[in-house]
């Protein structure tokens, strides 16, 4: 098996620093050896479970209502300009 | 002689408050809190506001006024809610969580907001953002894991009564390391709106409580159908006062064999054991049940369960809310900002989470775990066939020392292993106070039951806290 942490950690967008690396490689590796046993288990013709209810398409019916959160949301966003989040500019003109 | 008020049940406070009104019941938590709080670090936040609000407003609702405290990943409308993480500090919600707002509707006051590992990532309190949490037992211990502080807070005083979480343990085990009673209701059985994501197909709210009766009280306050949570169930709600009765003739109680495992703490194991003698002579039929799949729990746990929590956690990007390490580029805002706004443990399973979904990984990983996931949940509807309850230990040790585990993760995690399997197969399990080591630790009771049947808990946990009445002992502070 192999376990790239820099690759893992670029999808997940987390920077590591050097000595958290060699300390979190350690640790997954021992952690995806021991769920290397789930391998044993015969699960020919088992079915996933995803979910523990025998819920299938809850639907609602599609209502517009009111809400009145604007104002609540924005004032705590880390950065703000009028109603919108505030980002780094994204597209390079 | 009269019981301080500090350490009222959610009954009594709620009969006192109608005699006497609030105010010293308040006055005296808030003292408590000032007192010990410092050393055991339960509590992140506690204000008067949403009292003195209520009290100017005549307070309405049966449980007027009486307080409870919860975990810190329930958001409250107008109020900090922070997960224990850096990374949603001056995060403060909008709206308020379905069992928010139930509890306020029925007149409850929500007093405190109690500690917890970061993102409920742990099974020892030890992993929050603002410090570690202590064992009101044991100052030199843990308060287990992750709903440590509602757990402590119970415990020591500084709460009446309190909410946790549990996705793979995290209300029953420290419930059982403080000597409190947890409940995990069945999954959907309480509504997860506005509860801070961590594994989305396993997280349940539940109560922490001092007695059986406040357990089946709160329970019967939050339990129902939620439109919000579309995982919530619709089945009807019963009222669970009505299953505390001390009757357990001719119940059938299961005795996992694959419970009683290795390395399991003999003091621990007799306690326990011992719980299912004395049912037994109060009428219960106890045997031996199988639950072949249990040596792979933790096994399927950490691999569904963190894949869960990588993709639930991608939301903290420092875009909407919470803590933002500004940078001229949205990329590099992104990697500072999770970078920094995450402690150590979160990142171990985001990073694990992230690995088992990876392209060419997904079926070896995920898929086979979620299939183990459904030979568990067999095993359990094969068990249920024979018996009605199934009885082992919550934990197979009373709380161990801080720092004792904090540096292998896979030591931490197998300490999961006999509660984990409720969650995997979604049914409700409640810990509860059997008894102390002889150095003075409480141990736990675990009881697990059919799906949406927590009456049956209820039942055979109200006749065993009766018969034993452990837990009318209080930790020394």
């Amino acid at each position: 098996m192999s376990f790239n942490i820099d690759q893992v950690a670029k999808l997940a967008r987390i920077r590591l620093k050097p000595e958290e690396k060699e300390r979190l490689s350690k640790d997954l590796e021992s952690i995806l050896k021991y769920v290397e046993q789930l391998k044993q288990v015969d699960t020919r013709n088992v079915a996933e479970t995803s979910h523990v209810l025998d819920l299938t398409n809850v639907f609602r019916k599609d209502e517009a209502k009111p809400s009145q959160v604007r104002d609540e949301v924005l004032k705590h966003a880390p950065e703000r300009e009028g109603n919108f989040f505030k980002v780094p500019k994204v597209v390079e003109r | 002689m009269p019981e301080t008020l500090h350490h009222f049940t959610l009954k009594q406070a709620l009969d006192f408050i109608s005699k006497e009104g609030p105010a010293p019941l308040y006055k005296e938590l808030s003292q408590r809190i000032q007192e010990h709080n410092p050393q055991i670090n339960a509590i992140l936040r506690f204000n008067l506001e949403d009292y003195e609000s209520v009290e100017k407003h005549g307070g309405k609702g049966k449980y007027a006024l009486v307080p409870v405290a919860v975990k810190d990943n329930i958001c409250i409308r107008g109020r900090e809610t922070s997960c224990a993480s850096k990374i949603l500090s001056k995060h403060v919600p909008p709206y308020d969580a379905t069992v928010v707002t139930k509890l306020k509707d029925s007149g409850v006051s929500i007093f405190a907001q109690c500690n917890m590992d970061e993102f409920a990532f742990g099974s020892s309190s030890e992993t929050s953002a603002y410090g570690i949490i202590r064992n009101p037992w044991d100052l030199e211990r843990v308060p287990g894991g992750s709903s440590g502080g509602s757990a402590a807070a119970v415990a020591a005083g500084m709460a009446i009564a309190a909410l946790g979480s549990d996705t793979g343990g995290s209300i029953r085990q420290p419930a059982a390391f403080c000597g409190v009673v947890g409940l995990k209701p069945t999954y959907g059985r309480i509504s997860r709106y506005g509860l801070i994501a961590f594994g989305s197909s396993f997280d349940q709210i539940g109560p922490i409580t001092k007695t059986v009766e406040d357990t089946a009280l709160l329970l019967g306050l939050m339990a129902g159908h939620d439109p919000r949570d579309s995982t919530s169930a619709r089945e009807a709600v019963p009222d669970y006062t009505k299953a505390l009765r001390r009757d357990v003739k001719g119940l059938r109680i299961g005795l996992p064999e694959e419970y009683f495992v290795e390395g399991m703490d003999p003091e621990v194991e007799k306690s326990v054991r011992a719980a299912a003698e004395l049912l037994k002579k109060m009428g219960a039929e106890v045997k031996s049940v199988k639950l072949p799949h249990t040596r792979y729990a933790v096994a399927v746990y950490y691999i569904v369960a963190v894949a869960e929590a990588s993709s639930n956690l991608g939301r903290f990007d420092g875009v909407a809310y919470g803590m933002r390490v500004s940078k001229d580029n949205l990329q590099e805002m992104y990697f500072e900002t999770r970078s920094e706004g995450f402690g150590a443990e979160a990142k171990r399973r985001i990073l694990l989470g992230t690995f088992v979904l990876s392209a060419g990984y997904y079926d070896a990983y995920y898929r086979q775990g979620q299939k183990v996931r459904t030979l568990m949940r067999e095993d359990f509807s094969n068990a249920f066939k024979e018996v009605d309850v199934l009885l082992s230990a919550t934990a197979p040790t009373a709380a161990f020392k801080i720092g004792e585990k904090s540096t292998d993760p896979l030591a931490m995690y197998l300490s999961d292993i006999l509660t984990i399997p409720a969650n995997l197969a979604g049914i409700p399990a409640i810990s509860l106070p059997c008894g102390f080591t002889k150095s003075g630790l409480p141990i736990g009771l675990q009881l697990m039951g059919r799906p949406f049947d927590e009456e049956t808990l209820l039942r055979t946990a109200y006749t065993f806290e009766q018969a034993v009445e452990v837990y009318k002992q209080r930790p020394k502070l």
